[in-house]
C-alpha cells in the first residue's frame, strides 16, 4: 500500500492518460473528444514535474540556509507545454464552433452521415 | 563530322522533327514536309556510321553516370546499326505511306500521330545504339510511353481498351522483370556495358544464367514471347501506319533486337552454349511461334491475323537467340530485316485495303485482287518472304536459323521450322486465292458494308476501268517494300558480314 | 559574421515574417513577405549546407547558452539535407500561391494564411534543426497548429472536419512524442539529442527507456502517416487548400521521417535496439502492407486529389521500407526517396490546384477531356505519375533502384518483387486519369476550360523539370543521401 502512496503521482498520470484517450476515442462529441485531449495532455504535465521534485528540496531560488533545491527544469518545460495545450484546445474549440455553423451538428457520426449522402 | 556527333544526331534529327511538327500543325502540308524531311535526314545521318562499323569501328558517345553503375552510354556495333537502318530507313517509307492513310480515312488529331512518332524514332534510334542495359532499358520505356497514344489514337471504348492493354503489359513485364533483371545482372557482374562475349561468363551459374534469362525474355514484353504476346493483337485497334510502326519499324524489332542483344553481349553465345541455359527458351519460343501460326489460321480478321504471324515470326528470332550458335545469331539478326520488310508489306496492304474500300475480313476479300491488283500483288510477294520462298529476303534468316539449329543438335527446331512455313502458307495463302482466284461476291454492291458509295464491282472490262486502288501514296510505298523483298534476296552476304562483327570477341 | 547565426536565421526569419504579414493586413504586401521569408531560408539552408560540407557538424549555442544546458541547433549533413528539401519546397509553392488565394481569401484572410504558411515552414525547419529533445515538441506543434488552420481554410466544408480530425490524432501524436521525451529525460537528466545518445546505452535495458521508444514509436509514426495510422492524412490532403496539400505532401510528413532517422539511429542508435526489439521487422510489415493496401485504395478513388493522398501514404511506406532495412543501401534509397517525393507530389499538387483554379473541381469524371484544354497541366501531371511509378529518367526509378538494391543486398528476392508489384498498382491508377484525360470526351465542366495561369504553371513546372533532372544527375539527391545515410549508420556501430 505504501509504496503504491509512494508512487501516486505516477498512478494519477496513468489514470489521466487512460481516462482522456479513452474519452478520445470513445465519445463521438466533439467537445468531448477536447475535453478528453485536455485531460490527456494534463497527464504529461503531471509526468514532466513529478520527478523534477526532489524529496526535502526547496523552490529552486537562491537564498542562504537552503542547500537543496527541487529541478526547475520540469516547470519551464510544461510551462511552454500549457501554452501549446491552451493554443491547441482554442483552435480545436474554434474549429468545432465553424463546424457547427457548416453543419448544425457537432456529433461525429451525425456529421459522418451528412456527408455520406 | 566525328561519328560521335551522328550517333548524338540520331536521336536529335527525330526529336528536333517533332517540335517542328508541333509548330506547323496549322499548316498540314507544311507539317507533312517536316516529317518526310526529318525522316530522310535521320536516314542519311545513320548511314554515315555504317562504313564505319563494317571497317571494325565501334563509335562511341560517352554520356554521364546517373547513379553508381547506371550510366547512360552510346556505342555503335553491327547489330545496333542493322537496328537502326531499318528504323529510320522504313520511316521514310512509312511517311509516305502514313500521309496517304491519314488523308485518305480523315483521321483525327493527325499532328499528335507525327509528333509521337518522331519521338518513337528518336528512342529506337536510342535503343539501337545503347552501350549498356540500363540506356536501352531508358529509351525502351520511352518507346512504350510514345507509343501508348499512337494506340489510343481512336480514342473509342476499343482503342482505350487496346491502349490499356498495351501499356499494361508492357510497362507492366518491364517493371516486374525486366528491373530486377538489371540489378540482378549488375549484383552478378559489376557492370551493365553491353561487351563482346558477354559479362556473366565464369560469374554466373548454369541455373543462375537460366533464372536470369527467363526475367530478360518475358521482361521483354516487346519481343511478344508467348504468354506475354497479348498486347500485340489488341493494339491492332490503331489506324494501319502504326501497326506498321509497331510491327516493322521500332517497337516489336526493339524487343527482339534487346532479346538478341542480351543474349550476345550479356549473356555471351559461349556462355550460353556452355550452360545449356537458353535451352529451355529454345523449347518456349518453338511452342510459341507454332501455337501462334495455328492461332492465326483461326483469325478472319486481315490485321488480326497479320498480328499472330508476327507473334510467330518474332518466335523465330527469339529461337535464334536462344540456340545461341553463330548461325543462329546471325540468321535472328537478318531475319529482324527480313521480317520488318515482309510484315510493312503486309500491313500496308491491309491499311490500302480498307482505305480503298473499307474491308477488314478476310471472307470479304474474294475478287479483290482486280479491283487492287498491285496491291494484291505486293502482298503475295511480302506473303512469299515471310513464308521464306526463295526469291525473297525471308529465305535466307530462315535458312541461318535451321542451320543454326543444326549446328546445336537441336533436330525438332529444324522440323517445327518446316512445319511452321506449311503453317504461314497455310494462313496467308488463302488471301491471295480469295483475291485472285475466287469471283467477287454477288451480293458485294460496295466497297464495304457500311460505306455504299463506292461503285459496284464490274466482272468485265479493261483493266483500268475495273481498278480502284488506294491513294498512289499508299500504293507506291508498299510496292516499293515489295521489291525491296526481293532485292534483300541478293544480299545475304554483306549482312553475314556485318552481323559476322557482333560475335567477334576481342581475345 | 552572419554565416556564424545561419543556424538561427534560418528559424527566425520566417518566425519573425509571419506577424509581420498577420499585421500588414494586406494579401499582396503578405505574399512579398511571405516569398522574401521562404527564399531567405532557402538561402540560409543553402549556406547551411555548404558550411556543413565544409566543415563538418556545426554546433549552434542559441542565445549565447551553451549546451547541454542551453538549446543547442546542430547542424549535420542528415538534417541539412532535410532543411533545404523542406525550405526548397516552400519556397517554390509561394510563388504559386499568390493566385489561389488572392482569388478566394480577402485581403486580411490572405495575410493570415500566409503567416500561417510561414509558422508552420518555422516550426517545420525547427523540428529538424535543433538538437534538444524538448525544443523537436514546440517546434513540432507550432507546425502543427498552423497546418490545422491551413487545413481548414479549403473550400469544402469537410476542410472543417478534416482539420478537427487532423488536429485530434496529431494531438495525441505530438503527446506521445513528448511522454517519450519525458520519460528519457527523467532516466538520463538530460534533453540534449546528442547527450541523449551517449547515456541511453548503459541504461538500455531499463523498463521507462523501453516505454519511451514505444511511444515516440507510435507518436512519430503518427505524425508520419505511417499506415495504419495514416487515418488523418486522405481527407486533409483532399479537403485542403492546393497549397496546403502541396506544402503538407512536401514537407510535414518529410520532417516526420527525419525525426523517426533522428530518434532510432542516432537517440537510440547505440542501444541496439534494431537487435533488441523487432522494430525493423515491424515496419519492414507495416511498410508493405502500407504500399499495398493504401495504392489499392488510391485506384479506387473518384477524387484526384485524394487518390495522390493515398498515394503519399504508399509512398511513405516505401521511404519506411528503405529505413527499415538498417544498411547504408537502404537508408539511401530512402533519403533519396525522401527528397524525390517531395519534389513530386509537392508539384502533383501544385498542378491539381491549377485544375480546381479553372475547373473547381477535381474530380475524375470532371477531369475527362481537359488534357486538351490544359496541356500543360496535365503533360506535368503524366510527367510526375511516372515518376511515382519509378520510370526511368524520372527520379522516381533511382530512389526505387536503391531500395531495390537494399533488399538485394539482404538476399530478400520476394521483397523485390513486392515493390515492384506495387508500382504496378500505383501504375494503374497513374493510368485511370491519363486515360480520362486524354481519351475521353470533356466532361460538361471542362468544356470550356482554359490553361492555368503561368503563375500556377511556372512554378510547379521548376519541380517538373527537377523530376527530370534529379533522374539524370543524382550527386546531389544520392550523393548527399549516401553520405547522410553513412554517418546515421555510424550512430549504431
Amino acid at each position: 500500500m505504501t509504496e503504491i502512496l509512494a508512487d501516486l503521482n505516477y498512478w494519477v498520470t496513468i489514470f489521466l492518460m487512460i481516462g482522456g484517450l479513452y474519452i478520445i476515442t470513445a465519445h463521438g462529441n466533439m467537445i468531448k473528444k477536447l475535453v478528453g485531449l485536455g485531460i490527456f495532455q494534463t497527464s504529461v504535465y503531471l509526468l514532466f514535474l513529478s520527478p523534477g521534485k526532489v524529496l526535502g528540496g526547496t523552490a529552486p531560488i537562491i537564498a542562504p540556509g537552503f542547500e537543496l533545491y527541487s529541478n526547475p527544469l520540469p516547470h519551464v518545460l510544461i510551462l511552454t507545454a500549457i501554452v501549446v495545450g491552451v493554443a491547441t484546445i482554442a483552435l480545436g474549440l474554434a474549429l468545432v464552433v465553424r463546424i457547427h455553423e457548416a453543419y448544425g451538428t457537432i456529433e461525429d457520426d451525425e456529421v459522418q452521415e451528412m456527408e455520406a449522402d | 563530322m566525328e561519328p560521335a556527333d551522328h550517333i548524338l544526331l540520331a536521336m536529335l534529327i527525330p526529336t528536333v522533327g517533332a517540335l517542328l511538327i508541333v509548330l506547323t500543325r496549322r499548316n498540314p502540308n507544311l507539317r507533312e514536309a517536316v516529317t518526310l524531311a526529318t525522316a530522310g535526314l535521320l536516314f542519311v545521318n545513320v548511314l554515315q556510321l555504317l562504313p564505319v562499323v563494317l571497317a571494325g569501328g565501334r563509335p562511341e558517345l560517352s554520356g554521364f553516370e546517373v547513379t553508381p553503375g547506371l550510366e547512360v552510354a552510346f556505342q555503335v556495333e553491327p547489330l545496333g546499326i542493322l537496328f537502326g537502318l531499318i528504323a529510320s530507313f522504313l520511316w521514310i517509307v512509312n511517311s509516305f505511306y502514313s500521309i496517304g492513310y491519314m488523308r485518305g480515312n480523315k483521321e483525327p488529331r493527325q499532328t499528335q500521330f507525327y509528333v509521337a512518332f518522331a519521338v518513337a524514332l528518336a528512342s529506337a534510334l536510342g535503343i539501337a545504339f545503347s552501350a549498356n542495359l540500363f540506356t536501352l532499358f531508358l529509351f525502351y520505356e520511352i518507346l512504350t510511353l510514345s507509343t501508348y497514344p499512337l494506340v489510343a489514337h481512336h480514342g473509342d471504348a476499343k482503342a482505350r481498351r487496346g491502349a490499356r492493354i498495351y501499356l499494361m503489359i508492357l510497362l507492366g513485364t518491364s517493371i516486374v522483370f525486366f528491373i530486377p533483371a538489371l540489378v540482378w545482372t549488375l549484383a552478378i557482374a559489376g557492370t551493365l556495358d553491353f561487351t563482346p562475349g558477354g559479362i556473366l561468363a565464369g560469374k554466373a551459374s548454369g541455373l543462375t544464367t537460366g533464372l536470369l534469362l527467363a526475367l530478360f525474355a518475358f521482361g521483354i514484353g516487346k519481343a511478344a514471347l508467348m504468354p506475354v504476346h497479348k498486347w500485340l493483337p489488341n493494339a491492332m485497334v490503331a489506324p494501319t501506319p502504326v501497326s506498321a510502326l509497331l510491327h516493322a519499324v521500332a517497337v516489336v524489332k526493339a524487343g527482339v533486337f534487346t532479346i538478341l542483344k542480351v543474349s550476345v553481349y550479356i549473356f555471351g553465345s559461349d556462355h550460353l552454349l556452355a550452360t545449356g541455359a537458353s535451352e529451355w527458351l529454345v523449347y518456349l519460343a518453338t511452342f510459341s511461334l507454332l501455337a501462334a501460326s495455328v492461332i492465326a489460321l483461326t483469325k478472319d480478321n486481315l490485321k488480326a491475323r497479320l498480328a499472330y504471324s508476327t507473334v510467330s515470326q518474332l518466335g523465330y528470332i527469339v529461337l535464334g537467340a536462344a540456340i545461341a550458335t553463330p548461325l543462329a545469331l546471325i540468321g535472328a539478326g537478318m531475319h529482324i530485316l527480313m521480317h520488318a520488310f515482309g510484315k510493312i508489306t503486309l500491313f500496308f496492304v491491309a491499311g490500302a485495303i480498307h482505305t480503298a474500300t473499307h474491308k477488314t475480313e478476310i471472307s470479304q476479300l474474294n475478287g479483290i485482287g482486280r479491283v487492287m491488283p498491285f496491291t494484291m500483288g505486293a502482298f503475295f510477294i511480302g506473303a512469299l518472304s515471310i513464308i521464306g520462298l526463295p526469291p525473297l529476303g525471308g529465305a535466307w534468316s530462315k535458312l541461318y536459323i535451321a542451320l543454326g539449329g543444326m549446328d546445336g543438335e537441336y533436330w525438332f527446331v529444324v522440323a517445327a521450322l518446316m512445319i511452321s512455313s506449311v503453317l504461314n502458307v497455310a494462313y496467308l495463302m488463302p488471301v491471295v486465292v480469295r483475291a485472285f482466284f475466287r469471283p467477287p461476291d454477288p451480293d458485294d454492291h460496295g466497297h464495304g458494308d457500311a460505306h455504299g458509295d463506292a461503285a459496284p464491282v464490274p466482272e468485265t472490262g479493261s483493266l483500268r476501268s475495273r481498278m480502284k486502288e488506294a491513294p498512289w501514296l499508299c500504293v507506291v510505298p508498299l510496292m516499293f517494300t515489295a521489291f525491296a523483298c526481293f532485292i534483300l534476296f541478293f544480299a545475304p552476304d554483306a549482312i553475314e558480314g556485318l552481323l559476322q562483327g557482333m560475335l567477334e570477341v576481342p581475345r | 559574421m552572419l554565416a556564424q547565426h545561419l543556424p538561427a536565421l534560418q528559424v527566425v526569419i520566417p518566425l519573425l515574417a509571419a506577424p509581420l504579414c498577420a499585421l500588414f493586413r494586406r494579401g499582396f504586401i503578405g505574399w512579398l513577405i511571405a516569398v522574401a521569408a521562404t527564399w531567405l531560408a532557402f538561402a540560409a539552408a543553402i549556406g547551411l549546407l555548404f558550411r556543413v560540407l565544409n566543415e563538418g557538424v556545426i554546433s549552434y549555442a542559441m542565445g549565447g547558452w551553451a549546451p547541454p544546458i542551453g538549446i543547442e541547433y546542430r547542424v549535420d549533413l542528415i538534417n541539412v539535407f532535410v532543411l533545404v528539401v523542406v525550405s526548397g519546397v516552400g519556397s517554390v509553392i509561394i510563388p504559386f500561391a499568390r493566385t489561389g488565394t488572392a482569388a478566394r481569401f480577402n485581403d486580411t484572410d490572405q495575410a493570415w494564411f500566409y503567416a500561417m504558411y510561414l509558422l508552420a515552414l518555422t516550426g517545420l525547419l525547427g523540428v529538424t534543426i535543433t538538437g534538444d529533445a524538448f525544443n523537436i515538441f514546440v517546434f513540432l506543434e507550432i507546425s502543427s497548429l498552423a497546418s490545422y488552420v491551413m487545413i481548414a481554410m479549403g473550400r469544402d466544408r469537410r476542410a472543417l472536419t478534416a482539420a478537427y480530425q487532423y488536429l485530434i490524432m496529431g494531438t495525441v501524436g505530438a503527446t506521445f512524442i513528448v511522454i517519450g521525451i519525458g520519460l528519457l529525460w527523467a532516466m538520463t537528466g538530460t534533453l540534449n539529442l546528442a547527450d541523449l545518445a551517449q547515456r541511453i546505452p548503459e541504461i538500455n535495458d531499463t523498463r521507462p527507456v523501453l516505454a519511451a521508444l514505444a511511444f515516440l514509436t507510435v507518436g512519430i509514426s503518427l505524425k508520419l502517416a505511417l499506415f495504419p495510422l495514416h487515418l488523418w492524412l486522405p481527407n486533409a490532403y483532399a479537403y485542403a487548400p492546393a497549397v496546403t496539400s502541396a506544402f503538407l505532401a512536401g514537407t510535414a510528413t518529410k520532417v516526420a521521417i527525419y525525426l523517426f532517422l533522428r530518434f532510432f539511429y542516432t537517440v537510440f542508435g547505440g542501444g541496439g535496439f534494431f537487435e533488441s526489439t523487432p522494430l525493423p521487422e515491424m515496419f519492414l510489415v507495416l511498410s508493405v502492407v502500407a504500399m499495398f493496401a493504401a495504392s489499392t485504395v488510391a485506384v479506387f478513388q473518384d477524387d484526384v486529389k485524394r487518390m495522390f493522398a493515398y498515394s503519399s501514404v504508399a509512398q511513405i511506406g516505401l521511404i519506411t521500407l528503405g529505413i527499415s532495412y538498417v544498411s547504408e543501401t537502404g537508408l539511401t534509397g530512402a533519403m533519396t526517396h525522401l527528397f524525390n517525393h517531395a519534389i513530386i507530389k509537392a508539384g502533383i499538387f501544385m498542378l491539381l490546384g491549377g485544375v480546381m483554379f479553372r475547373m473547381a473541381s477535381v474530380k475524375l469524371e470532371d477531369m475527362a477531356g481537359i488534357g486538351r484544354k490544359m496541356p500543360f497541366t496535365m503533360a506535368g501531371i503524366v510527367i510526375l505519375g511516372l515518376a511515382l511509378i519509378g520510370t526511368p529518367g524520372t527520379s522516381g526509378f533511382i530512389s526505387k533502384w536503391w531500395i531495390v538494391l537494399a533488399a538485394l543486398e539482404k538476399d530478400q528476392w520476394w521483397l523485390v518483387a513486392l515493390i515492384l508489384l506495387a508500382s504496378l498498382i500505383t501504375m494503374l491508377y497513374v493510368g485511370r486519369i491519363v486515360e480520362v484525360a486524354y481519351f475521353r470526351e470533356p466532361s460538361a465542366k471542362a468544356a470550356d476550360v482554359r490553361e492555368a495561369p503561368l503563375a500556377m504553371l511556372i512554378p510547379a513546372y521548376v519541380l517538373v523539370i527537377a523530376t527530370i533532372y534529379f533522374g539524370l544527375d543524382t550527386q546531389w539527391s544520392v550523393g548527399l543521401a549516401q553520405r547522410a545515410a553513412a554517418d546515421l549508420l555510424a550512430g549504431i556501430y
